[in-house]
């Protein structure tokens, strides 16, 4: 059958369903079948915070976007293009976000009169005009998987599974992207079990032809390959970023890593992945709360480790005693905060920006230390290399922030070569006419000796100590020199770290400043803003303390600063105190990230008041 | 890839280990109240660290906060003065970095099972290898006299002016039901018997918990002089011996006897028991141990003193070493730019 061909630059998919109906999974698959094509990636699963909510509720849905293209893939995508919905729960949760006129491919099969009370829908929006501005594909896919493996010889709970499987067939048919990549991961995953991996197979090419020869289907898509550079991809999410950059910064030390952790939500997965690191010589302790996670490795630093704490706001609240432990022993840290939607236990699974006022000021006493913030799922590889980096060269706790969007999305990551990955040079002090507390000249460090060094004994406390020889002292003068310090040396990793980068006028009517997982929000924005004629500055902060050296006068240029925050105005707050410059800020605190849309709006709502031009 | 520690390690000079007591004295004044139980403490270890032939630079002792927590000062080998009751988590993270260290842990009553209480259990049930020694002095000393998770009750104190309503712990029991492989109970008074305990202690190969009876002089002076002074104390308190029966009492006229799990006091000279009768104490066996740990508060037998019980079972850095050991082997390459690229990786030409 000929069909239309459409060619798009980018195109936004959702797959909704029960938490049971294994939409991460099919979800993952497809960004990495369209990763594995050649487009742009950027992904977002959004799940419940219950583990197995009970079938067919609306707070049970859970869903993965993939929003792939040629151009401008930044974020997950506003706007859904794609929505392929498995029960009614899902559809009535995720039905506002797709664009009018777009495709919504429906399991009928879940419609029953349980499931649409369930769903909250007084009639069936099959059958009324719930849906008359959308393309509407209604299929009953369990009775397409029954009649399929009727002599399979699974059991019906097993063939019904499969139904995502033939979803993800049909959305692969829908956009042209080759079966091959998810075909090699069925044989992988099943390899043991060749019932089950025969039967995927099956329904995942019957789900391919169903679009093939179903004239329903009069369009297909084709999302034209992005060009790029040559090298060897893979997808990757920022908490595995994270976790593959402690090894590599471990081994560019030359350092054995140690993480001590207590499991969280959404930052777990960085302990799963450096707990199954064994093989590359990892060491972790899953300790009994977050105080043990971080004392735990002060001491692993104290003895010569890479040491890093992973965690989320529930956690860093309990670490900071110890954070204030480890900037007054001056050790290397690494401390990783994914942060969540708080106060308390908040909403556990979804993102927020708002734990940065207490990286910043949450300890007692004067307490200085380095914070840096990564802004998209693979600078979290960067950003902690940056932060380890700064550990060990200035002998202090570092907090790198990321966030449950950040931790969990992904998008393609070209793997580095380990080559061209500067080391990170160490050198244990072990000339016995060592003094705890001599500092380098340059970086205000101190030196770093460790046990099993003969000569170089000696004890570091949380009291305050002598300048130079760590004794124990109370002296007032040697007290405040001690403070100062302490923050002179936190103020000097400025020497190390990259001017903030100003991107598009330096004569803009507008300067936007970021941090964060805002990134990808605020660039979609900007550049289609920028293609429309406006003249605007940006700058995304990846160092918020201290800021780059350049910060100041870029600011200086500027009457007009916009800093949009996934929280009340943190980073305003601060910029405000720092440069003496007032900010206009715009806030959104829902546990999700920023529309591009949104901020474009905000933009212009702001160019408009203040009579902007293009 | 061998890391930097390992340079450090393996390339230092050889040094001495003949030591004496002194050589593990640090510059550093010792600042205790005069007639504080802590010096002969500090005293003891210094004398059989000296015995040890372990190098010097070999040693981390970490503490928490109190007064028995500034120890590490006092010594001439590495040490944190830590926080608040997380000394044995701290140390934990250094032995699992560093399993070639020597770390002792030095904690309070308050720091080891109030504030610290979490970490006390799970590194005695992870059989971390530290050697924990619990100064009790039954109070708050630092902060000036309150109510300690081992205060007696019924003692009136700053914070329990009308008496105290909290049972107290019984640490033996704690660090027993918790797991830990050894545990032992010595005190201030007896350096003889101390030195013994810490030496055990010292080689033992995983959680080796010592609770040590420790007078302070201000805020609770004589807590246990019941138990530790010469006048009383052989007839309140049994010493334990590995293999020998439980006898004590001043003329060595008394002796503890199971009847069925309950452990009684029995003469020895009215004729109806013999030494025969008596108990016989075997660190290996892990059900008496609670047992004898469990006379700790009850006013009809003798306090216990000396080691409960001393097990083997694998530590956890060794565990840790292990599974790294047995994981490389098992995976055919180990290299980080294998890790990086993951199960689903593509070229682009
Ligand atoms: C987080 C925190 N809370 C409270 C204190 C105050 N504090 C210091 S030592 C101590 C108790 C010490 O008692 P113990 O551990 O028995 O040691 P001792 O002084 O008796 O040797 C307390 C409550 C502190 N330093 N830190
Ligand atoms: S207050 Fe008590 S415990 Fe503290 S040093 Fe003095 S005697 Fe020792
Ligand atoms: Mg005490």
């Amino acid at each position: 059958m000929e069909r239309k061909i459409i060619e798009l630059e980018d195109v936004t998919i959702r797959f909704a369903g029960d938490s049971g109906d294994g939409m991460q999974l099919t979800g993952s698959r497809f960004s990495d079948t369209s990763a594995f094509f050649g487009t742009d990636v950027s992904t977002f699963p959004d799940y419940p915070s219950e583990i197995r909510a009970p079938e067919g509720t609306l707070y049970g849905v859970s869903a993965y976007q993939i929003h792939f293209g040629s151009k401008g893939v930044y974020t997950p995508g506003d706007q859904i293009d794609v929505l392929v919905a498995m029960n009614p729960a899902s559809l009535k949760v995720n039905l506002p976000f797709l664009r009018k006129g777009g495709i919504l491919i429906v399991n009928t099969a879940n419609f029953t009169e349980k499931n649409l009370k369930l769903a909250k829908y007084e009639t069936n929006p099959l059958e009324d005009d719930t849906l008359k501005d959308y393309q509407v594909f209604k299929i009953n896919l369990n009775e397409l998987v029954s009649e399929l493996l009727k002599d399979s010889g699974l059991t019906p709970k097993q063939i019904e599974r499969t139904k995502n499987i033939f979803a993800l067939g049909l959305a692969y048919w829908l956009f042209d992207l080759p079966l091959r990549p998810t075909e090699e991961w069925i044989n992988h995953k099943f390899g043991k079990r060749p019932q089950i991996a025969q039967a995927n197979l099956k329904v995942l090419r019957a789900g391919y032809e169903f679009g093939e020869t179903n004239e329903l289907f009069a369009i297909r898509y084709k999302v034209t390959p992005k060009k790029f550079e040559p090298g060897i991809y893979r997808n990757i999410t920022g908490n595995e970023a994270v976790a593959l950059g402690l090894v590599v910064a471990a081994n560019k030390a030359k350092l054995p890593l140690f993480l001590g952790s207590y499991p969280i939500t959404p930052a777990s997965e960085i302990l799963h992945f450096i707990s199954s690191y064994k093989p590359y010589g990892v060491r972790h302790l899953q300790a009994e709360d977050e105080i043990g996670g971080i004392t735990s490795a002060i001491g692993a630093a104290y003895g010569g480790a890479l040491a890093a704490t992973s965690t989320s706001g529930p956690g860093l609240s309990l670490k900071v005693e110890a954070l204030g432990l480890a900037v007054i022993l001056e050790l290397p840290l690494v401390v990783i905060d994914v942060q969540r939607a708080g106060p308390s236990t908040g909403m556990p699974t979804k993102m927020e920006q708002a734990d940065l006022f207490l990286a910043m000021f949450g300890r007692h006493g004067e307490a200085p230390l380095p914070i840096l913030a990564a802004s998209t799922p693979t600078d979290c590889f960067d950003m902690t290399l940056e932060a380890a980096k700064i550990a060990i060269k200035y002998m202090t706790p570092v907090i790198l922030l990321t966030d449950g969007y950040l931790g969990q999305s992904s998008e393609e990551w070209k793997i580095p070569d380990l080559n061209t990955i500067p080391d990170i040079p160490v050198q244990f002090y072990t000339n016995p006419d060592y003094l705890p507390y001599k500092r380098d000249p340059i970086t205000l460090a101190r030196y770093w000796a460790i046990p099993g060094s003969p000569g170089l004994e000696h004890r570091i406390g949380g009291l305050e100590k002598e300048d130079i020889t760590g004794i124990v002292s109370q002296d007032p003068l040697n007290h405040q020199r001690m403070v100062e310090l302490r923050a002179e040396k936190i103020k000097r990793i400025q020497q190390d770290i990259p001017d903030a980068e100003l991107l598009g006028d330096e004569n803009a009517d507008l300067l936007i400043i970021g941090w964060g997982s805002t990134y990808g929000s605020i660039k979609a924005a900007f550049d289609r803003l920028i293609e429309k004629g406006y003249k605007l500055a940006y700058v995304h902060l990846k160092y918020l303390n201290p800021f780059p050296r350049n910060l100041g006068s870029i600011i200086e240029k500027f009457d007009n600063i916009f800093v949009p925050e996934n929280n009340l105005g943190q980073l305003a707050f601060i910029l405000q105190g720092t440069f003496l410059k007032p900010v206009i800020r715009y806030h959104k605190i829902q546990g999700r990230i920023f529309l591009s849309s949104e901020i474009e709006n905000k933009i212009l709502e702001i160019l408009n008041a203040k009579g902007g031009k293009k | 890839m061998t890391t930097l520690i390992e340079n450090v390690i393996q390339n230092k000079p050889i040094t001495t280990v003949e030591y004496t007591p002194k050589d593990f004295k640090s510059p550093l004044e010792v600042r205790w109240c005069s007639g504080c139980g802590s010096y002969s403490i500090l005293a003891q270890v210094q004398k059989i660290l000296a015995g040890l032939k372990i190098p010097r630079e070999q040693y981390a002792f970490v503490s928490g906060i109190g007064c028995s927590s500034r120890f590490p000062y006092y010594m001439q080998t590495y040490g944190i003065h830590g926080i608040h009751g997380r000394a044995i988590a701290i140390a934990t993270g250094l032995k699992v970095a560093r399993p070639d260290l020597s770390v002792w842990v030095v904690t309070g009553d308050g720091d080891c099972m109030s504030i610290g209480g979490n970490h006390l259990i799970h590194a005695a049930r992870r059989n971390v290898g530290l050697k924990v020694l619990m100064f009790n002095n039954e109070i708050y000393s630092l902060t000036k006299g309150q109510v300690s998770p081992t205060t007696q009750i019924g003692q009136p104190t700053k914070s329990s002016p009308f008496g105290n309503i909290d049972y107290p712990f019984n640490p033996a029991s704690l660090a027993l039901g918790s797991g830990a492989t050894f545990v032992a109970r010595t005190f201030d008074r007896d350096p003889k018997h101390m030195q013994g305990i810490l030496e055990r202690a010292a080689k033992h190969n995983g959680f080796a918990f010592v609770e040590i009876y420790t007078n302070c002089v201000i805020y609770n002076d004589g807590a246990f002089d019941l138990y530790t002074a010469a006048d009383s104390r052989r007839e309140h308190s049994v010493m334990l011996e590995h293999g020998k029966p439980l006898i004590f009492g001043a003329n060595n006229d008394k002796g503890i006897r199971l009847d069925g799990f309950t452990p009684t006091v029995v003469s020895l000279t009215d004729g109806k028991w013999s030494v025969d009768d008596l108990l016989v104490h075997d660190e290996k066996d892990t059900t008496l141990a609670f047992i004898l740990a469990n006379m700790t508060y009850n006013s009809n037998l003798p306090r216990p003193f000396g080691i409960f019980q001393s097990i083997e079972k694998p530590s956890y850095e060794e565990l840790t070493i292990r599974q790294i050991e047995e994981a490389k082997s098992k995976t055919p390459d180990t290299s980080i730019e294998t890790l990086l690229k993951g199960e689903d990786y593509w070229e682009i030409k």
